[in-house]
């Protein structure tokens, strides 16, 4: 069998998700050279709240990044040379790791660990009578002979299974952090070991490897019984919720950074500028953002997406697939956060410019006759830099939560598009079913839950470190 | 101090300017009224003469800026820009979509909206400022790191689990009270106890957090070290000297947000089936009526100005060393 071709298909974001990737690799390497940085990062990696959150971070963003990368499947072709065409539906490389969660959809609602479908349905019997009871899943549980008596000792086996290889893993791991570690500070291994067991390290590198031992057993736990059952069971087409959750991270980590992104460039340039130039230009940055500022925001943003909304649907032609649409909308979606969101920080960095201006060393290098655009470069950027990474990591977790309430609203990501948001726009109706259906909010609150608490708990960490108020005490 | 108030007032005369034509451009230049009778009417199948009927009835069918045809002033007032969008200048906000008097509808809708907002709002400061103290006795203890641990958990909640699990625990397991609906006067209570108990509690989190902070930093300052160094005891130095000056930011940020308790609480509004200006513009949203959309973020503006303004006169009115120039 030859290797189907694909096509390469990047979408917006993910140009966006890997340029960001590169802005924020190009920054260690800088800031690993210039101590004053280094030695505020350093704050930050002894925190042990601050590492066991970036691990859970790094985790998520891991399968984000696995998410953005994008292409569309060759249809199979008869002729020889025949044009060869590409398949409408746009994949990731998430989708083929998690293809046997995609491909295997029941017809409805199913629970977590359910080997029967939610819903009774008429069957027919080999006899010829028909009955009116709950149907077997197609693939959830479908291994099992006898289900009611099987299914808890598999599910155990199983579990214990993933459980011992997700031990082992993380036992090689633990070794292999003590040999670089006994290698890098001249000890034994064993010595080594005992450090970080005890957590005598520079880094709280125990506390790292527990949290991601944590992810370990949990992500193999769900490997293992994620092609058995359905985890989380299954929504009303029928479709895994586990995926859906997984695919949601890519959106909850888009509108996160991306807004930053977006609104980033526009805040830090004419926050300084206001604060610097004074006269005309101070008024009139002023007045743009008051304004902007005095709407407010989710009505503006409403306004915004619904005008959007118009254009999109009155121009079908501008898009070649429903990814692509989709992927449209979130990156506006972006663009409209960051309008709305830059004006905070734009009048925290006016105020700071303001006081720094007057300072000695400003005043001497404007005395020396150095340019407007170098004072601003050299001297005033570097100084403000503190206050634009805490705001950013402190926005992250706002904005993961502000997409929910938008997709409530109406006004958020594209339907079609998996996102916490709308699983808990579905959930509303879910929630007034007898019985209730209560796995697709549980799944996407765990998830939402642990992203936006990880990234709270590290914008903390790193605030603790880069708040010069909070360094003297 | 009359001057000054004058002078605060004039300077927000550009900004609503601003946003008028901000609201202007987005709704009438980007988004032409065409677009807007074609959403209306269902995208396909849709005669010519079926928009140039939905854009008369509604007044959509004049010029936007500038109208050659009528006589004298009226080729600048006889268009979209003045009568739709300038007339709200005048709180003229028109008619819906579905031909209902916007303004008449705003004002029968505020009542529901603050009698949410306003428990919500006292409820919480209370609520807040009572768990704030508390931590601040407990200062760099135990109970102050979990506290601030538990602040971060609660405000890592989405306020959507709040409402959905509030909703589902209290009205529809316990069945203490209705899960959604709205009745006028003494009735109003049952309905409201619930969006209020979970209003709060969504709140607890950042508040609580919040206010600790100005607790401390308050705790941080020499006339409260000297208080110490006088021997007073504990409690007072704690509510004698720093609730009362912790008050003056914790108050100030309050005064601004009171204006904006008119336009309600979008989604918990809408959860609960409450009547208010929440709902009407997550309906307005959802029908895609831009005239309510419109006069709902001019509104609101309106509303944010005020509360900067009152925000300025209440600094001088709680710390004397704030003098208005």
């Amino acid at each position: 069998m030859s290797m189907t071709a694909i096509k390469f298909v990047p979408l917006w974001t993910d140009v966006l998700i890997y340029l960001l990737v590169a802005v924020i690799v190009a920054f260690v390497l800088y800031a690993r050279k210039r101590e004053h940085l280094r030695s505020q990062w350093r704050q930050v990696a002894r925190s042990r709240m601050g590492m066991a959150s970036l691990v859970v971070l790094l985790v998520y963003v891991a399968v984000g990044l696995l998410d953005s990368v994008h292409f569309r499947e060759a249809v199979e072709r008869n002729g020889d040379n025949a044009e060869v065409h590409y398949s409408a539906e746009v994949l990731s490389v998430l989708d083929v790791v998690l293809t046997p969660l995609r491909e295997r959809v029941e017809k409805t609602y199913s629970a977590p660990f359910a080997t029967h479908l939610y819903a009774k349905e008429m069957m027919e019997l080999p006899d010829g009578s028909s009955v009116r009871d709950y149907p077997r899943l197609d693939y959830g549980g479908a291994h099992l002979v006898n289900p009611a008596a099987d299914r808890g000792a598999d599910i155990l086996a199983t579990a214990t299974q993933a459980a011992l290889q997700a031990a082992a893993m993380l036992l090689v791991l633990f070794m292999l952090v003590s040999g670089v570690l006994a290698r890098k500070n001249k000890l034994g291994f064993a010595t080594s070991m005992g450090r970080v067991l005890r957590g005598r390290t520079e880094l709280p590198w125990h506390i790292m490897l527990l949290t991601f031992g944590v992810l370990l057993i949990l992500g193999m736990l769900a490997a293992h019984l994620g092609v058995k059952y359905h985890v989380f069971g299954t929504d009303k087409v029928g479709q895994d919720v586990l995926y859906q959750v997984l695919k949601s991270i890519r959106t909850g980590l888009v509108i996160g950074t991306l807004t930053t992104l977006v609104m980033l460039p526009f805040a830090v340039l004419l926050g300084i500028m206001a604060g610097y130039f004074r006269g005309w230009v101070d008024d009139v940055i002023q007045y743009t953002y008051t304004t902007l500022s005095s709407i407010p925001g989710v009505l503006l943003i409403a306004a915004m997406v619904l005008t959007l909304q118009v254009y999109v649907e009155t121009h079908p032609e501008l898009f070649d697939t429903i990814a692509h649409r989709a992927d449209m909308r979130l990156l506006f979606l972006c663009i409209i956060l960051g309008i709305t969101s830059w004006t905070g920080l734009c009048r925290l960095l006016r105020g700071e410019v303001m006081k720094l201006r007057e300072v000695d060393y400003i005043q001497s290098a404007t005395a020396f006759g150095v340019g407007h655009f170098k004072i601003i470069g050299r001297h005033l950027l570097p100084n403000v830099m503190h206050i634009v990474l805490i705001s950013v990591v402190l926005d992250f977790s706002g904005l993961v939560l502000a997409e929910a309430v938008l997709s409530y609203v109406g006004v958020g990501v594209d339907p079609t598009m998996n996102s916490w948001g709308n699983m808990i726009n579905a959930a509303r109706l879910e929630m007034a079913r007898e019985p209730i259906v209560w796995w697709s909010l549980t799944a996407a609150f765990i998830f939402m839950f642990t992203l936006v608490l990880s990234a709270n708990l590290f914008s903390d960490a790193v605030r603790d470190a880069f708040d010069p108020r909070l360094r003297k005490q | 101090m009359l001057a000054y108030i004058v002078r605060r007032m004039l300077y927000a005369i550009p900004i609503l300017i601003g946003v008028n034509l901000l609201t202007f451009l987005l709704f009438f230049v980007v988004n032409t009224p065409d677009n807007m009778a074609r959403m209306q009417l269902g995208m396909k199948h849709v005669t010519p003469e079926a928009i140039a009927n939905w854009k008369r009835e509604r007044g959509y069918d004049k010029p936007l800026l500038f109208n050659s045809a009528a006589p004298g002033v009226e080729k600048f007032s006889d268009t979209i820009f003045v009568e739709k969008s300038l007339a709200l200048f005048a709180f003229e906000f028109g008619q819906a979509d579905d031909g209902r008097d916007i303004a008449y509808d705003i004002k029968q809708r505020m009542l529901p909206s603050l009698a949410l907002a306003v428990p919500v709002l006292l409820i919480g400061l209370l609520v807040n400022i009572t768990f704030a103290m508390l931590v601040a006795v407990f200062r760099a203890t135990y109970v102050d790191l979990w506290g601030v641990i538990l602040c971060v958990i609660l405000m890592s909640i989405s306020s959507l689990f709040y409402i959905i699990g509030g909703q589902y625990l209290i009205g529809k397991v316990l069945q203490l009270v209705p899960i959604s609906g709205y009745d006028g006067g003494i009735d109003a209570f049952k309905f409201v106890i619930l969006p209020v108990i979970i209003g709060v509690i969504g709140g607890i989190g950042s508040g609580t957090r919040w206010y600790r902070t100005i607790f401390l930093e308050e705790i941080g300052k020499d006339y409260v070290r000297t208080a110490w160094a006088k021997g007073l005891t504990e409690r007072k130095v704690l509510f004698k000297h720093v609730l009362k000056n912790a008050m003056i930011p914790i108050l100030t940020g309050v005064v601004v947000v009171l204006p904006l308790l008119f336009m309600g609480s979008l989604v918990i509004e809408s959860f609960f089936g409450i009547p208010g200006l929440g709902s009407y513009t997550i309906d307005a949203i959802n029908s895609q009526d831009f005239a309510i959309v419109r006069a709902m973020v001019f509104l609101g503006s309106v509303l944010y100005i005020i509360g900067l303004i009152l925000t300025d006169i209440s600094y001088t009115l709680v710390d004397p060393r704030v003098r208005l120039a």
